[in-house]
């Protein structure tokens, strides 16, 4: 409640003080810093939670001497890249080679604000809401393959080839296993998927099929965000640093960010539809909605710790095996699983209390 | 097989060969030059000696001769023995390659290419493997010589 | 015709790719010069030469005792055991009677060694397929190695603890209680390499059936060591040629039929396995006695050719040296395994896709400095 009267309280101070169209324009202007804040502080941390994670899988102890329990370390090394050199190769496609950054961090940071982080704590709550988020992430990776072939680097291309197939065709994967979900829901928007789900989380309604559908959506989201085992877009025992190897500085760090962001709208998502966002289990909070932002950061982190589970510990696929793990195994499991979930609603057989 | 028996048995075949101890565990066979891929083919191919893994290629300077060592052990017979072939030639040294025979020669040749000059007629890709291609002089010959690099002793 | 006209407009193009000399699949300054079709290894040409020192013409230069010091440079992860290859080929012809003592102990070492190296190949198995982990499980059983070797003989990595004639100093009086912590530690260990890489199923997919050797080739190419004995060939000097005290010692030698990466893993780990069998074996028995035989201080050959192979970690490394009865030998060979091994890379490699390059080589466990000398 004070979080709300606080938004409210600004919200009447500004359109007091100035006229209505100028309130609105400051007013998504403070919206957008909100969330580039959010957007930096979440990805800074989510590199030192993978750090951590990576050295606690490998015996090891990771950044602790930077702030309190290296909390600051990501901070540091984001200040070291900003005052790095922007190299770049002589006969690159300058534009592209500039523009590709801004590409992905920019198609991250849109899927961010469908994101419902708490029943108040949502910036666009559209009602084709998952269907924006399925098409503004497959943006980023254009601006992958621009990276890639504009560097006029060898293996910067065949990195880039390699995540325009991977993308494409997890793509499929991911769309098809929301589906499967919505056709319970009957909605694409995201407040709504949630409040549906307040007679139980998706995952426990839509049991079988629904279960299918979660690891199908993990396993074709890590792929979506390039990371291992699905790493081929990067392979650094392969292509040195795939499509950024002559990326330096900020223009690095950008792609390195989205990421860790990518990551955590992945996961994000997953835990809004499959696990009911800020709902809290059993409704055993529901008295006190400020914590609906605790819940859902706490199943989101479960997530994203899951994918950093499966990035330290399997090791990478070769890029054929990708395509047939999406095309021969992903992509018909999910045709029959929509099948069978539309039967499922269809007889009614879904959970709910 | 002994080195005796072997001796016996390949003293027969019409290749002049000559024989020596050299102090070493090993038969030394000495095969003249234009006889050498002949010999080598049956040495690996006849049933009694089917001297199938050539396990060391060297080039060797002997001051007036230059040559090649080849040591070569049966995996079915379990014996070994040395060949070995010299030219007086020291400005165009040229053998036959042995590559068809044992595959492992093809870089065990480009590197006594390299370092001691001596050619090896219808090797596939015969070019320095260790030096820079405009490299002068072949390093392991006795003659070499490079003032500033080099720490005599 | 229709077909012909489609595939004349989408012509696939061969194109060039340096993968190296700087590149972390490489494992050190190899350069190969892939021709490649889209993902399709069409041909792989190893360029070397990056950190030739001329081991073999410094050798012409130096005493005998001096030339042990450089071996240590080549194989550097298997340094101890390339010592052992000089030392017994100088004590060959000089005809010493060595102890019993400096043969058990030269044993354990080599085996120790052994472990130490193929620890170090499967964590960086591991990285090169993508699993980054491996490479701190294997580094940190490797440590405790290091520690031992460091305490015995003063160095942690290039060792140089074998002169001709037996050993520099004798053994720490540690070393028994150390060797048999890590042997019980590691007997522990292993299993769990088994676990987190062995067993997992993209590992397998990824390692199966990739960079076939057939025996026949691997005789042909002079593979030794675990590349050779993974394609059915039975060439583990150990066996065949004993030295040291291989011939007192009871192991099975390592041997699969496959050819594939796969088969190269599992003969290698269960090398593992027979080392540390092998060790146990004598660490309770190492009789007392010298350390070592004294040579003169200059140590001169008699005229004649000598050659001495050993079981280095990845393969069979030659001496061979032809003395005038100087000094200094006239010429000294160095039979590396690395140089033999690196020659098949192209033969298994073509067809492949680059991922495949990667674990093949991985498996090949290149070591440069062993191939450049």
């Amino acid at each position: 409640m004070i979080l709300l009267s606080i938004t409210e309280n600004i919200h009447n101070w500004l359109f007091s003080v100035m006229p209505a169209g100028v309130a609105s324009i400051v007013e998504m202007v403070l919206i957008a810093i909100v969330y580039l804040t959010v957007f930096a502080v979440a990805g800074l941390f989510l590199v030192l939670l993978e750090r951590r994670v990576a050295a606690w899988f490998q015996l090891r102890i990771g950044p602790n001497r930077v702030g309190f329990q290296g909390l600051l370390q990501t901070m540091a090394d984001a200040i070291k890249l900003l005052t790095k050199e922007l190299t770049g190769t002589d006969r690159a496609d300058k534009f592209l080679y500039n523009l590709a950054p801004y590409f992905v961090i920019i198609s991250a940071l849109m899927a961010l604000a469908v994101i419902p982080f708490s029943k108040d704590f949502h910036a666009f709550d559209i009602n084709i809401g998952l269907f924006f988020l399925i098409a503004i992430s497959s943006i980023g990776v254009i601006g992958i393959l621009l990276g890639g072939w504009s560097s006029n680097n060898k293996f910067a291309i065949i990195g880039a080839m390699r995540s325009g197939v991977q993308t494409i065709s997890y793509e499929l994967s991911v769309g098809l296993s929301l589906l499967t979900m919505v056709v319970i829901t009957g909605t694409l928007q995201l407040s709504e998927i949630i409040e549906i789900q307040k007679s139980g989380w998706l995952i426990v309604q839509g049991h079988i099929p629904a279960i299918i559908a979660f690891m199908v959506f993990m396993i074709s989201g890590t792929a979506e965000t390039n990371r291992a085992p699905f790493d081929m877009v990067e392979a650094e025992s392969e292509l040195g640093a795939g499509f950024h190897t002559e990326y330096s500085g900020m223009k690095f760090a950008y792609f390195f960010l989205a990421e860790f962001i990518n990551m955590f709208i992945i996961a994000a998502i997953a835990a809004t539809v499959f696990f009911g966002g800020w709902l809290s289990p059993f409704g055993i909070t529901e008295s006190i909605p400020e914590l609906g932002v605790f819940w859902f950061l706490i199943k989101t982190m479960v997530l994203v710790f899951l994918m950093m589970w499966f990035r330290w510990t399997f090791p990478r696929l070769r890029v054929d095996q990708l395509l047939t793990l999406e095309w021969k195994y992903l992509l018909p499991i999910n045709l029959v699983n929509i099948v069978l979930m539309a039967v499922l609603v269809w007889l009614n057989l879904t959970i709910r209390w | 097989m002994t080195n005796l028996e072997l001796q016996e048995l390949i003293g027969n075949w019409e290749f002049n060969l000559e024989f020596s101890e050299e102090e070493s565990q090993f038969l030394n066979i000495h095969v003249p030059a234009e006889h050498l891929h002949n010999f080598m083919f049956r040495f690996k191919s006849d049933p009694e000696t089917q001297f199938d893994y050539l396990f060391c290629l060297s080039g060797v300077d002997w001051g007036e001769k230059l040559g090649v060592v080849y040591h070569l052990e049966s995996t079915t017979k379990r014996h070994m023995a040395v060949v070995k072939v010299a030219t007086e030639d020291r400005e165009n040294p040229t053998f036959e390659t042995v590559y068809d025979i044992w595959a492992t020669s093809e870089f065990h040749e480009r590197e006594v290419f390299d370092f001691f000059g001596i050619t090896f007629s219808n090797h596939p890709n015969l070019k320095r493997l260790f030096l820079t291609e405009d490299w002068i002089g072949y390093p392991l010959r006795k003659d070499y010589e490079d003032e500033t690099n080099m720490i005599l002793y | 015709m229709e077909t012909e006209v489609v595939h004349t407009n989408f012509k696939s193009e061969e194109y060039f790719i340096n993968m190296g000399p700087q590149h972390p699949a490489t494992h050190g300054v190899l350069r190969l010069l892939l021709t490649i079709d889209g993902e399709i290894i069409k041909k792989v040409e190893p360029d070397l030469g990056y950190i030739h020192r001329s081991i073999e013409k410094m050798c012409e230069r130096d005493s005998y005792q001096q030339i042990v010091h450089l071996t240590d440079r080549m194989d550097y992860l298997s340094a101890n055991i390339n010592n052992e290859a000089v030392c017994l080929a100088v004590e060959n012809a000089l005809q010493l009677e060595i102890p019993e003592r400096v043969k058990v102990i030269r044993t354990i070492i080599g085996e120790l060694t052994r472990i130490s190296s193929h620890c170090l190949w499967w964590g960086v198995m591991g990285m090169d397929v993508g699993a980054l982990t491996t490479y701190f499980y294997g580094f940190r059983d490797r440590e405790m190695i290091n520690d031992i070797m460091e305490e015995t003989c003063g160095a942690r990595l290039t060792m140089n603890y074998n002169v001709p004639g037996g050993l520099m100093l004798d053994i720490h009086p540690n070393f028994v209680k150390r060797v048999k912590e890590f042997v019980a530690h590691f007997k522990t260990k292993l299993p769990e390499y088994d676990r987190l890489l062995t067993g997992n199923v993209i590992f397998q997919k990824r390692t199966v059936g990739v960079g076939v050797l057939s025996k026949e080739d691997a005789i042909s190419f002079g593979a030794s060591g675990p590349v050779g004995r993974a394609s059915g060939y039975s060439c583990d000097v150990r066996k065949h040629h004993p030295y040291s005290a291989y011939d007192k010692v009871t192991f099975t030698e390592a041997l699969k039929t496959e050819g594939d990466t796969y088969a190269r893993y599992l003969v290698r780990i269960q090398e593992m396995w027979e080392s540390l069998s092998i060790i146990e074996q004598l660490i309770d028995v190492i009789p007392e006695g010298e350390h070592r035989v004294t040579t003169n201080a200059v140590i001169k050959l008699p005229k004649g050719e000598y050659y001495q192979k050993v079981e280095t970690a990845r393969g069979e490394l030659g001496v061979y040296i032809i003395s005038t009865g100087t000094k200094n030998p006239y010429r000294l060979k160095f039979r590396s395994p690395g140089f033999s091994n690196l020659s098949l890379l192209n033969h298994i490699a073509v067809g492949g896709k680059i991922g495949d390059l990667v674990a093949t080589m991985a498996t090949l466990d290149l070591v440069i400095p062993d191939i450049d000398r």
